[in-house]
């Protein structure tokens, strides 16, 4: 271990607000890319198996029109 | 090996294979990030001795160097999707390189942004047009450029193919942001890690940038696998094996 305390720690020898800058922003950045990709997972399988539901239903519907009336 | 060889490209090629492997590779992926990028900030953060002549400023290289590798070796990996994208026709191979685009991207503005941050204590200034950070900044709009061809094209495959041929030519780009530092008088300083040389550096400072170099990959592997999965599902959306996902 390199520094005797936390505080030295977030201190950084006078470099704190730079190497805590750098790493912040990489932070959000990672984030984002990890975020992302899920959360648009989610609407695809969403909007899709809302699309095939409707898909389905009309379907049903003109089989019903189509059976022969008594 | 060859048979093996042809036999894992056709695999590839299969939206529906790639989905299923890849269930079982992202628990391992995210397991293999997360461990490797803990351990390696720990250990980059706390435990390397200080720079003795940076002195604390010099532990943004864990983040910086593992970055821009990665936005250099993930624009080649883009490029090499794209040309078997327009000689085979892999449609798997251009939603690769068409993910990877983002991704890559990402990890270049980490690098540029992480530079400048770097640069300011250490030379004096956030930025200097020499050539590496220039050439560095041109592979962030050769990312940008790429993405917004996928996006700008009339029909999804000329976008495939515009972006696959600006991506080629774009390989120019590599070997002068590599040999920049070489070529050009530059404030950067040369390469850390040479492959055909002894490392200069201590080796508590080594370690630590080696481990978050190899995570920096397997989180790379993680994102594109995660983006073109959803790729797949978009476009697969009518075969009866998607719609079963669909509909549990």
């Amino acid at each position: 271990m390199q520094f005797d305390s936390f505080a030295e720690f977030i201190a950084m020898g006078r470099h704190g607000f730079y190497v805590w800058l750098a790493y912040g922003l990489s932070a959000l950045i990672i984030m984002y890319n990890l975020l992302a990709p899920l959360l648009r997972r989610r609407q695809i399988i969403r909007e899709q198996a809302q699309r095939l539901r409707r898909e389905r239903n009309r379907s049903s519907q003109v089989e019903n029109n189509d059976a022969p009336s008594a | 090996m060859w048979q093996w060889l042809v036999r894992l490209y056709h695999r590839l090629g299969s939206p529906k294979w790639f989905y299923e492997i890849t269930e079982k590779w992202i628990p391992w992926l995210a397991l293999v990030s997360l461990v490797g990028g803990v351990a390696g900030l720990i250990l980059g953060l706390a435990y390397a001795p200080a720079d003795y002549q940076q002195g604390n400023s010099f532990r943004i290289i864990y983040i910086h160097v593992p970055a821009a590798i990665l936005a250099q070796s993930a624009f080649m990996m883009m490029a090499v999707a794209g040309a078997v994208f327009l000689i085979w026709r892999m449609k798997m191979a251009a939603w690769v390189a068409k993910t990877i685009a983002p991704i890559g991207a990402s990890f270049c503005l980490i690098a540029l942004l992480t530079g400048a941050i770097w640069g300011k204590p250490t030379w004096g200034t956030w930025w200097v047009w020499d050539a590496r950070l220039t050439s560095m900044l041109l592979l962030l709009f050769l990312y940008f450029g790429v993405m917004a061809l996928h996006q700008a094209m009339e029909t999804e495959d000329s976008g495939h193919k515009a972006s696959a041929i600006l991506a080629l030519v774009g390989l120019v780009n590599i070997p002068i942001i590599k040999y920049s530092v070489d070529w050009w008088n530059t404030l950067h300083q040369p390469a850390t890690l040479k492959l055909t040389e002894k490392p200069s550096m201590d080796i508590d400072m080594l370690i630590p940038l080696l481990i978050m170099i190899v995570t920096t990959y397997t989180f790379f592997a993680l994102l594109v696998i995660l983006r073109t999965r959803n790729e797949i599902l978009l476009h697969e959306r009518k075969r009866s094996w998607v719609k079963k996902i669909l509909e549990s």
